[in-house]
C-alpha cells in the first residue's frame, strides 16, 4: 500500500468476534498487501464494510502493510466468502482460508 | 481535486482531466465487457482467486459470483462517465453514494494501470517518471505514469472530502 495523507473518519464501534462460538469462527478472510491501494482507502474500506473503529481499521491496515497480510474477519465459511467478495468489489486482494 | 461542499464532494476539472477520466473509465468498462479475458493479469488482480490453493473451489465460487462482481465494477466505472462534464471541462458534484462509486472506480482504474505499469511495493513513482522522461519524454509510459499518479491524488482528495466531518 502507499500512503498519502491521513483521512478523518468518525469511529463506529460494533460487537467484535469474541463472543462468537468457536465453531462459527472456523474460517477467516485474509487481506493481502498490494503496491497500489492507498493506505487511507484500505482503512476506510475496513471501517465501511466491517463497522470497525478507526483505530482497529488502521491497525489492520498497518498489519497488512507491514506483515504482508492480515485476518480481517472470522466466522462461518459462507460469511467469509461474502466478505471476500465485498472486498473484491472495493479492489482489495482478499482470500478465504481455514482458521 | 475534490473538496467538501455541504453534503457533496465537489471538483472542477479542466478539459484534459475530463479526457483522461473518460479514457480510463472507458478502458475499465472495455476490459470488463468485450475485452474480458481470465488470462489477463489485470483481470486476475481485479478478480482474485478466493482459495489460492484450491482451484476447484475457487472456480466454483467464481461461477456464482463473477457476474455480479463484473456488473458492479462496470456500474461504478459508469458512475464516473455519467457525471463527467463535457469536453471543455467543468464542475462535478457527488453525493455520498456517487462519491463511494467513484472511489471504487478510481481504485479499479489504478489497479489496472498499476499492473500494466508493473508498479511494485518499492516503486518510487517520482523516480520512475524521471527515468521515463529521460529515456523519451513523449513515450506512452510517461503519459501513463503521470495519469496513474494523478488518479492517486484524485482518489485521496475524494476520500478526504467524503469523510470530512461537517
Amino acid at each position: 500500500m502507499v500512503g498519502m495523507a491521513a483521512p478523518q473518519v468518525a469511529p463506529v464501534e460494533t460487537p467484535g468476534t469474541d463472543e462468537m462460538p468457536v465453531a462459527d469462527r472456523a474460517w477467516v478472510t485474509i487481506v493481502w498487501d498490494d503496491p497500489v491501494n492507498l493506505m487511507s482507502y484500505v482503512t476506510w474500506v475496513f471501517q465501511k464494510l466491517f463497522g470497525y473503529s478507526r483505530d482497529k481499521a488502521e491497525k489492520l491496515m498497518l498489519d497488512v502493510h507491514h506483515k504482508g497480510k492480515a485476518v480481517v474477519s472470522s466466522g462461518a465459511r459462507e460469511r467469509m466468502e461474502h466478505d471476500a467478495s465485498q472486498l473484491h468489489a472495493y479492489g482489495l486482494w482478499a482470500t478465504v482460508d481455514k482458521a | 481535486m475534490f473538496r467538501r461542499h455541504g453534503t457533496h464532494c465537489v471538483a472542477t476539472f479542466a478539459a484534459d482531466e475530463v479526457r483522461v477520466l473518460r479514457k480510463v473509465a472507458s478502458e475499465v468498462v472495455g476490459l470488463l465487457s468485450e475485452g474480458f479475458d481470465h488470462e489477463d493479469p489485470v483481470v486476475e488482480r481485479l478478480f482474485p482467486d478466493i482459495y489460492p490453493e484450491d482451484p476447484h473451489n475457487s472456480a466454483e465460487f467464481r461461477r456464482y459470483t463473477e457476474g455480479d462482481l463484473k456488473t458492479s465494477k462496470i456500474d461504478q466505472a459508469g458512475a464516473i462517465l455519467a457525471v463527467l462534464p463535457g469536453d471543455g471541462g467543468g464542475e462535478v458534484r457527488l453525493d455520498g453514494e456517487e462519491a463511494e462509486a467513484w472511489l471504487r472506480a478510481l481504485n479499479d482504474a489504478r489497479l489496472a494501470m498499476g499492473v500494466r505499469l508493473e508498479i511494485k511495493a518499492d516503486t518510487d513513482l517520482g523516480e520512475e517518471l524521471d527515468d521515463a522522461v529521460l529515456r523519451d519524454p513523449t513515450s506512452s509510459r510517461v503519459f501513463q505514469l503521470s495519469v496513474y499518479a494523478y488518479l492517486g491524488y484524485l482518489q485521496e482528495s475524494l476520500l478526504n472530502a467524503l469523510v470530512q466531518a461537517r
